[in-house]
């Protein structure tokens, strides 16, 4: 029995001394708002304070509590209080994972000095990791001595107030939900035993003797699934299996289940297993996989080359020989995980009728579709019921424990549970694709493009997950938010023994424009032009055609972003000039880069449907099956129905996700929520609405007011009528559907992809120590065109993330299989690598989005890479051809002949 | 199941250790990560465990009229905040850089020699600083020059039977320390390479006595005595001119995730020369 003082209160708890006071305090004393993110001191989400200083709980032992006063997000505090709303008020919570310990950090440094500088805020907040919001805002938060949160607007006011978002309070109180909290006390535990081979065949001994041997409940293998061992994203492609069968194509891959107790399943050895392995020689990276005489991994891909993307408009050839000058290039991009600080977690539980699954996803319908198919029942027979996600950025996109958790309860045990740990997730989970990149742009005398060539392949693991994705929206994007008469991109996903490339912030997108806006900047240089001078030249705007021939009628701001960084981009350029005129070893530089990003899948049917309902009882319940991964659109897209409706947002509660009580509001990637779930939620709001109206006899113009039942209607000329809801013979209900229209691309990648484009571009000002090669980003300035910011605060905080993941596809972040899979060897951003960040939004309304808006969520990341890019070369002279300018790589470039 | 053992005296400690295979805990710092990255691909076993925390007196330091005592349950937050003297500046702007906050309030300085990783940021400056590991067994005690210490790649000369007790530290009268460390991110971040040094002046602010080492570019982090020698009797305002190339035969950096052997071997010598310009600030 160990005894300490908890939260200020005495407990005494039987726990193994050498268990991680993270997992006694989460699994034997119930308080989950202690996050674990890695289990190695790397993350810092499960930050406490230890007799009053902030320790990771993972790294401690609970024996060593004894006595100690330990302090968890849980505590009632008036700091603590205090922390929360401010968080909220700054939007300092996005997905909410790594809240608590944030919260818990700075607790820590506002007790010892309640009037910190932002530098020792940074101090104090340095080993805790954020995916989510790019750390300003969680220090403006921690800053903030007396915070106040946004008053609720009043009816018809809610879009374009800047609310804290509603969902937010579980996230900084520690009482969220995320996918490893709240399963069942008699759930079953689930392990999976993995491939450590990339690629090998493998064959299986006496599963049921090794059971019985370790004392498991179940050894599952692929032998056992009960339907199709099949999943992916392409209705047409299900490549991937639950469990590997026979062989293997990646390390990692999933080759048994075991389950039983969780001292069971913990305690076993992969050795004690009996798998025998066939190591074979696997394929690494693209060109080993495209070589002639490599082996073929799947039968359906001669080649291993799993899809095509193919986009020609014009004459490139003749665009290229008519211009003044040509610019090329090749360029490497690595993979990139997206680190979401929290791994894949979930229970399940059987029911006669159904299997309800309980996982962190951001697509909770496609998860039913694929777990129904390996479990062999029909999709009915399957609830999904999305936690609140630890982060997603596409990397919970696809299925991971889902068919496992639901195979395991068919098979083994009515309730299960399963956590991966950090390396687990690293090594299984997708990437984003490796990119191999050739590129040609020329530009007439004045500085007019006149052709852009693209072939790109790209890296898309062992499986096919979203890698058709990625070759069809990369040729539509290539060539950049500019006026390119002449175009052809060529793209090609490859098969290899790499782990899996999916889906991640961007789609490829951000790969190419590292590619695009590199030779943007060589043809500027050649023709003696301002780099902002020649992108505003043939920025895209109202009117122009793209390259696949849409003509962009409406919601088209780049010249208005461009133009507001104009000044911002005048004084970075005077700044730099004035240091480096006496600077040698520290130069500064300014970059910039631009993007376009198409919202919604391209060219596929991508509907949304929300009903929001007024009951005889007075409440007013939105049913939303779009999942908030932390972006906010829980919060958005109330907003956009509450104006709709025209009743306040503080008068809506929430059914979110769950797919037997919502619609299909299908997944959350491509920056469609706020566009393609907004307008629905908009059609919903305004279907109530029209049912009102019409039962009270008023007009358009009428306001709604409700108390308690009563639903009072007044007209313009304030004439009111008032509604009993409950002698109403039902609930009034709205129902509200969209889909983005689109056309399908024909054979030259011609078409409307897209409904609408999101605009952005960046400035970076940055750093570089010529003699170690390092980079510092000094500060960022983003003008993005949202169409409509519905939510300025959460609309800036998506802007906040996405940049902060770009400087860290730029400078650092590399996932190497095999080698990086934890995050001490994958770096990611902290709370002192993010510069200031300041944002112009730019609102080109867009007709087809609620009330203007448009997607926000990826276009941030876009130009941030490519903008520092251009910063390191404008302060150094080094034109980069491969991310990330690691410290050495940028020291071989400025001293390596 | 992992047998767990907390002894609340030395001697008990080392009659465990004595007779028993064990793993000792102090912050846990670095025994946690490696045992996840163990079980994430199979391995969830891990030896008994002897955690030394709960032995009174071993997270002091204790000034003596030679010098100092650092306690192996010193933490790197507790050195931080001790009145020291200038020699430690390095060993304190080590303290601010390793890991995030968490693990400095937990890490301790010995338990960082003792895992003996080449990027370990307490090395280099424990060798600058010519500290002397005091030893323990239930066989007696013995002290070793951190180089004898220090036997190859997260490898110690510590015996089976043996728990270091403490770090020991001669009063150096004019020395002062300085650290840098090179990583790819601000915060919780593994060394590239760094640099540590120690050295004395005398009236006329020339040096009269410099060790220097650099870590993360050797299995083991190494001290310079070629570079030591060349800066003794320089002036110290010049000292950041003294470092050349050949000054860094002794090194031997490799290739990794994190750079390139010969990206660490020029870092190294640009560490070493803003280390120096540091200390004559």
């Amino acid at each position: 029995m160990i005894a300490f003082t908890l939260n200020g209160a005495r407990v005494e708890v039987e726990a193994p001394p050498f268990a991680p006071l993270s997992d006694t305090l989460r699994e034997r004393l119930g308080l989950t708002g202690t996050k674990v993110g890695c289990e190695a001191g790397d993350c810092g989400a499960c930050t406490v304070l230890l007799d009053g200083a902030q320790a990771c709980a993972c790294l401690v032992p609970t024996a060593q509590v004894e006595g100690a006063a330990v302090t968890t997000i849980e505590a009632e505090d008036p700091l603590l209080n205090r922390l929360r709303t401010a968080f909220l008020a700054h939007g300092a919570a996005q997905c909410g994972i790594c809240t608590p310990g944030m919260i818990m950090a700075a607790a820590d440094l506002l007790r010892r000095d309640p009037t910190p500088t932002r530098e020792t805020v940074q101090d104090a907040i340095g080993g805790v990791l954020c995916r989510c919001t790019g750390y300003r805002k969680i220090i403006d938060a921690i800053l903030d001595a007396a915070p106040a949160l946004t008053a609720m607007p009043p009816a018809g006011e809610a879009v374009g107030a800047g609310v804290a978002r509603l969902d937010g309070w579980p996230k900084v109180a520690g009482t969220e939900r995320f996918g490893a909290d709240g399963a069942p006390e008699d759930a079953l535990w689930l392990r999976v035993v993995r491939s450590p081979h990339a690629r090998a065949r493998f064959t299986l001994g006496d599963l049921a003797a090794a059971r019985c041997r370790l004392g498991l409940r179940r050894i599952l293998s692929a032998a056992d699934i009960p339907g199709e061992n099949a999943f992916g994203i392409m209705p047409n492609l299900k490549d991937q299996p639950a469990l590997a069968d026979g062989e293997v194509r990646f390390r990692g891959e999933a080759v048994l289940l075991l389950v039983g107790t969780r001292a069971s399943v913990e305690a076993v050895r992969d050795a004690d297993l009996p798998i025998a392995w066939e190591p074979l020689p696997a394929l690494h990276g693209i060109a080993a996989a495209l070589a002639p005489d490599a082996p073929q991994l799947h039968a359906h891909a001669p080649g291993n080359v799993l899809v095509r993307g193919f986009l020609e408009t014009g004459d490139v050839a003749a665009g290229h020989a008519g211009a003044a000058t040509t610019a090329e290039g090749s360029f490497r991009t690595p993979f990139v995980e997206h680190a979401y600080i929290e791994p894949e977690a979930g229970h399940a539980e059987g029911h006669p009728d159904r299997i309800e699954v309980v996982a962190c996803t951001q697509a909770p319908y496609m998860d039913r579709e694929e777990t129904a198919r390996v479990v062999g029942a029909p999709e009915e027979f399957v609830v999904i019921r999305p936690s609140a996600c630890g982060g997603g950025f596409g990397g919970k996109l696809d299925v991971s424990i889902q068919p496992l958790l639901a195979v395991a309860v068919r098979l083994a045990a009515q309730r299960v549970r399963i956590t991966y740990s950090r390396t687990e997730s690293m090594a299984s989970t997708t990437k984003r694709h490796p990119a191999e990149l050739r590129a040609r742009m020329s530009a007439d005398a004045d500085g007019r493009f006149t052709a852009f060539e693209l072939d790109g392949d790209f890296n898309t693991g062992a499986y096919a997950s979203w890698g058709p994705t990625v070759a069809n929206r990369v040729p539509v994007h290539a060539s950049g938010p500019y006026r390119v008469p002449h175009v052809r991109n060529r793209t090609r996903a490859v098969y290899t023994n790499d782990t899996p490339a999916g889906a991640f912030r961007g789609f490829g997108v951000p790969q190419a424009a590292i590619a695009t806006e590199t030779l943007v900047d060589d043809l500027a240089e050649r023709l003696g032009l301002d780099r902002w001078e020649i992108r505003r030249r043939n920025a895209i705007g109202h009117g122009d055609v793209t390259p696949s021939g849409q003509v962009l009628h409406a919601s088209a701001g780049l010249p208005q972003c461009l133009d507001a960084l104009k000044p911002d981009w005048e004084v970075m350029l005077g700044r730099v000039a004035a240091h480096n005129a006496r600077a040698t070893r520290h130069r500064l530089g300014a970059g910039i880069a631009c993007m376009w990003y198409g919202c919604g899948n391209t060219s596929m049917s991508n509907p949304s449907r929300m009903r929001v309902v007024l009951g005889r009882d007075g409440t007013l319940t939105l049913f939303n099956g779009a999942v908030d991964i932390g972006q906010g659109s829980t919060t958005v897209i109330a907003q956009i129905c509450a104006d709709a409706l025209g009743l306040p947002l503080a008068a809506f509660r929430f059914v979110l996700g769950d797919t037997s009580l919502t619609f299909d509001a299908g997944k959350t990637s491509a920056s469609r929520q706020t566009f393609v779930s907004g307008r629905a939620a908009y059609e919903a709001g305004l279907d109530l609405r029209r049912r009102i109206l019409a039962l009270a006899n008023a007009g358009e113009d009428a306001t709604l007011a409700l108390a308690g039942t009563r639903l009072t209607v007044t007209d313009a000329a304030g004439a009111s009528r008032t509604i009993e809801l409950a002698a109403l013979p039902g609930d009034l209900e709205g129902d509200g559907r969209y889909d983005p229209p689109t056309t399908a691309l024909d054979a030259n990648g011609q078409g409307t992809p897209y409904a609408t484009y999101g605009f952005a571009a960046q400035i970076a000002l940055v750093r570089v120590d010529t003699h170690l090669g390092t980079v510092k980003a000094e500060e960022i300035v983003a003008a993005q065109d949202v169409g409509r910011a519905v939510n300025p605060t959460l609309v800036i905080g998506q802007i906040h993330g996405g940049i902060a993941q770009g400087l860290g596809l730029a400078l650092m972040e590399e996932f190497i299989p095999g080698r990086t899979e934890n995050l001490h060897d994958y770096l990611i951003p902290t709370a002192g690598d993010v510069p200031p960040i300041r944002v112009h939004l730019i609102e080109d309304p867009e007709p087809e989005g609620p009330f203007g808006a448009k997607g926000v969520g990826e276009p941030a990341l876009v130009p941030t890479a490519p903008a520092i890019l251009s910063a390191i070369r404008h302060a150094t002279g080094v034109r980069i051809t491969r991310v990330p300018v690691l410290p050495h790589r940028l020291w071989e470039a400025l001293h390596v002949r | 199941m992992i047998a767990y053992h907390r002894p609340r005296s030395l001697q008990d400690a080392l009659a465990i250790r004595a007779t028993q295979d064990v793993a000792v805990i102090a912050g846990g710092t670095d025994v946690y990560p490696a045992h996840a990255g163990r079980r994430a691909w199979g391995d969830p076993t891990h030896k008994d465990v002897l955690d030394i925390t709960a032995i009174p007196g071993l997270d002091r330091i204790e000034e003596g009229v030679g010098g100092w005592r650092i306690g192996c349950l010193v933490t790197w937050s507790a050195l931080r905040h001790a009145s020291l003297p200038p020699l430690f500046d390095g060993l304190k702007a080590a303290a601010r850089e390793v890991g995030g906050t968490q693990v400095q309030n937990r890490g301790t300085i010995v338990g960082n020699l003792c895992t003996a990783s080449p990027a370990g940021d307490g090395i280099p400056n424990l060798l600058a600083l010519d500290a002397v590991v005091d030893v323990a067994s239930a066989r007696g005690r013995r002290v070793l020059p951190l180089g004898a210490f220090l036997s190859g790649y997260r490898a110690t000369a510590l015996a089976p039977d043996e728990i270091v007790t403490a770090l020991l530290v001669s009063r150096q009268p004019r020395a002062r320390g300085g650290f840098v460390k090179l990583g790819a991110r601000r915060y919780l971040v593994i060394s590239i390479a760094m640099a540590a040094g120690v050295v004395a002046t005398d009236d006329a602010d020339r040096i009269t006595e410099a060790r220097v080492a650099v870590g993360a570019c050797s299995a083991v982090a190494r001290r310079l005595p070629d570079l030591e020698d060349a800066l003794r009797g320089a002036a110290l305002r010049e000292a950041a001119e003294v470092p050349e190339a050949a000054h860094l035969d002794a090194l031997s950096p490799i290739d990794d995730v994190r750079a390139s052997a010969a990206y660490r071997r020029d870092a190294a010598l640009t560490l070493l020369r803003d280390l120096l310009r540091g200390l004559s600030a």
